[in-house]
């Protein structure tokens, strides 16, 4: 007797190429079985009924600030895993920028044990170099022990290059990929927004496309030098886009993010001042935005991320110098998604759900595999043509910090189900 | 006519009837300045608050004298005196300023939008006296009335702004102000001191400075900053006022009755030569004088919202 049953006429299943009706039985936190037909009058457990709402294997967004240990006032892991909920994933992956930074088993550990009280998955990403200071590894193979799941120096670079070569060779063994957040610390200098018209007349400070594009060419020829997967954090620019592809196109074990603000947004809003706006890599020009809408169309870019970065409104309610990068995003991606990439008509719902499906949990050898077989209880549902706004008191996020807030979005996950539990419902 | 919608913020945002109509008012202003007497009682009772964040001479005096001639209460503040050294915020800093009931803020602030920011932190009227590289519209406004009183227009003359492009909120304010009243505008500097993509704003781009020169009417020439040589975007300022520095030989190229005009403050001998400082046709103490005039137009027009006729404003 399942605890849980889940039935509908849309089940789009991206692990195994399945679309059309399906129940799923969850016994536990596993699925016990999956049936290819709508069953919306089965008895005994809790059913869900979706009708005529997508019904996916749980979400994955795969590069997730939760500001535990260290900025608690922002983000815990307890409060970043209800905005994930509400956004619809069940999982998340937390990258290591925290306060201690997560470079030691310790601290793997003490991000997997409050992860318990979450109510969703958390799987950790740790620091390729100790403190991110740049200078000596992390213990990588420790931390691996523990269940870290990719390393990443996210927030900059590792800019020695020796050092990151080393960082991909040592994390070869472990068959963990590096995240690369990709900028020349020089080239950027300091800046806040994209280098660009935008920066021009508004007189701030940029950062020039090429910050992001020599690092993610170097970082591509150390992958094919040491035959270490790389994969590209929030890719943001035309020229990174074209690496990434010729990478591929080459066979080299390349992959890439992006996310939805780098397919929604561009610099002519800096205009408004809003600190909101800042985040790094910087919302960039139209001809980027298209170049990320043709990455997610033709498989370039393989996964799209939130990238969610809280931050406390006294750190943002400042002049526009300074504030701090980051906007929080896990409770607006799938609206964004959905609302830019499906309705306009850039790629069909399989398309996008494989890229917070399937995509990111090959990348990171995730332990899902979808509906088939015995497979984890992890469940989205989303109705793909819910129009809703983006309301601040709504978020679940412990911080605010969105240029989204009153944005009009179609499509809205409405049922989260992590371990075979509902962590998430709205009326469906 | 309101200017700027109860604020000025920059130029780019302002009509060029607005422009005008602070021009004209700059006129009324001059002359009282001009008296033996240069005070008038307009601002009676208005509290005025001068923010500055980053060191200024003239613009901090220009702006103070200009409020004092206008008979309002003048309170400066500057950040080493201050409790931001304690850190406390932007927003706080207004708001307990705000709270001892002034009417208008001046501010010089270091960071883009810092006076946009303060409109949306407090209720007084908000001056941007220089914001970052973002704006500097006093200035522009003075250096735009100097230019005005002595060719009695800007339509279709030839302004050549030479220098750190880039990094300088007068170029921009300047460049806006300007176009929108019809002149033709060109920049010159260093290819590295020129920001990406600036020909969108309309203006012609040059690096060399005897081409840029030639026909130009008028020369606005900007403060060459050591620390740019330290950042490496040239090489020596020896090189710099080599390829650069206006001097009487490069005088030459320009059309007869061609004008000077620096912001100051000045480096003589390296972007401008002593020679050309003291040249005649440069109207460098000129500016300085006008600015008071147009800081007082503009706090005028900000606190009353309508043009004024020579003979009523200044007698009220």
């Amino acid at each position: 007797m399942a605890d849980l049953i889940v039935t509908g006429k849309r089940v789009i299943d991206t692990f195994n190429d399945y679309e059309g009706p399906g129940t799923i039985y969850m016994t536990g936190d596993r699925i016990e079985k999956f049936e290819k037909e709508y069953k919306p009058d089965t008895n005994g457990a809790r059913v869900i009924d979706a009708g005529n709402k997508i019904i996916s294997p749980g979400l994955v967004d795969m590069h997730v600030h939760l500001r535990e240990p260290g900025r608690e006032d922002e983000e815990t892991i307890v409060t970043g895993a209800d905005a994930a909920a509400a956004g619809g994933f069940t999982a998340v992956c937390c990258m290591p920028n925290t306060t201690p930074v997560i470079d030691t088993q310790e601290v793997v550990r003490f991000i997997l044990s409050r992860a318990k009280e979450a109510a969703v998955r958390v799987f950790v990403i740790g620091a390729v170099t100790r403190g991110q200071e740049g200078k000596r590894l992390s213990e990588i193979g420790d931390m691996w022990d523990a269940g870290i799941v990719a390393i990443s120096e996210d927030g900059k670079s590792v800019m020695n290059a020796e050092m990151m070569r080393n960082g991909m060779e040592y994390a070869r063994m472990f068959h963990i990929p590096v995240i690369s957040h990709c900028e020349d610390a020089n080239l950027a200098n300091g800046g806040k927004v994209n280098e660009g018209y935008n920066s021009t007349v508004l007189g701030m400070k940029g950062i020039p496309s090429i910050a992001e594009d020599v690092i993610v060419a170097r970082d591509i020829f150390i992958s094919r030098f040491t035959h270490s997967p790389l994969h590209i954090a929030h890719i943001s620019t035309e020229a990174s886009i074209k690496l990434v592809k010729e990478a591929k196109e080459e066979g080299l074990d390349v992959t890439a993010e992006a996310t939805p603000h780098h397919f929604s947004l561009t610099d002519d809003l800096l205009k408004t001042f809003d600190t909101n706006l800042i985040v790094n890599p910087p919302i960039r020009t139209t001809a980027d935005v298209e170049a990320v809408k043709r990455g997610l169309k033709d498989g370039t870019i393989d996964c799209i991320v939130s990238d969610h970065a809280p931050h406390s409104p006294e750190e943002k309610d400042v002049e526009f110098n300074a504030a701090p990068f980051g906007m929080i995003g896990l409770e607006t991606t799938v609206g964004l998604t959905f609302t830019n990439l499906v309705h306009g008509n850039i790629l069909s719902e399989a398309e996008v759900l494989r890229k917070m499906t399937v995509n990111p949990s090959r990348i990171l050898n995730l332990p899902y595999n979808g509906f088939a077989g015995d497979g984890l209880a992890d469940v989205t549902i989303i109705n793909p043509d819910l129009e809703w706004t983006v309301e601040k008191k709504k978020f679940r996020s412990k911080s605010k910090n969105s240029p989204f807030i009153g944005y009009k979005l179609k499509g809205k996950a409405v049922c989260t189900i992590c371990k075979g539990e509902v962590v998430y419902e709205e009326d469906i | 006519m309101a200017i700027g919608r109860g604020h000025l913020l920059d130029l780019e945002s302002l009509s060029a009837e607005e422009i005008t109509t602070i021009l004209d008012t700059t006129r009324t202003f001059r002359e009282v300045i001009d008296r033996d007497i240069k005070k008038v009682p307009t601002l009676r009772g208005i509290t005025v608050v001068n923010l500055f964040f980053e060191p200024s001479t003239r613009t901090r005096i220009s702006f103070e004298l200009a409020e004092k001639r206008l008979s309002a209460d003048t309170v400066n503040f500057s950040k080493a005196t201050s409790s931001v050294q304690k850190g406390e915020s932007l927003k706080d800093t207004i708001q307990n300023i705000e709270a001892m009931r002034t009417d208008m803020v001046v501010i010089r602030h270091s960071s883009p939008g810092a006076a946009h920011y303060l409109t949306q932190c407090c209720n007084s009227a908000v001056i941007n006296a220089g914001d970052g590289s973002h704006a500097h519209p006093t200035q522009a406004l003075l250096d735009i009335f100097t230019i005005r009183e002595k060719y009695k227009r800007i339509k279709d003359l030839r302004v050549l702004i030479v220098g750190d492009i880039k990094h300088s909120r007068v170029a921009r304010s300047n460049i806006w102000g300007l176009k929108k009243l019809g002149a033709q505008v060109a920049i010159c500097g260093p290819s590295t001191l020129l920001p990406y993509e600036v020909e969108k704003m309309g203006v012609e781009v040059f690096t060399d400075i005897d081409e840029a020169l030639e026909g130009v009417d008028i020369v606005n020439i900007l403060r060459i900053q050591l620390e740019r040589q330290d950042a490496g975007f040239f090489p020596t300022l020896r090189e710099y006022t080599e390829l650069y520095g206006i001097n009487m030989e490069r005088l030459k190229k320009l059309n007869a009755g061609f004008t000077i005009l620096h912001p100051g403050p000045m480096n003589r001998g390296v972007e401008i030569s002593d020679e050309v400082a003291e040249h005649s046709d440069a109207v460098i103490l000129e500016q300085v004088t006008n600015g008071v005039a147009v800081r007082m137009s503009v706090l005028y027009l900000l606190m009353h919202k309508e043009p004024v006729s020579v003979s009523e404003g200044v007698e009220v």
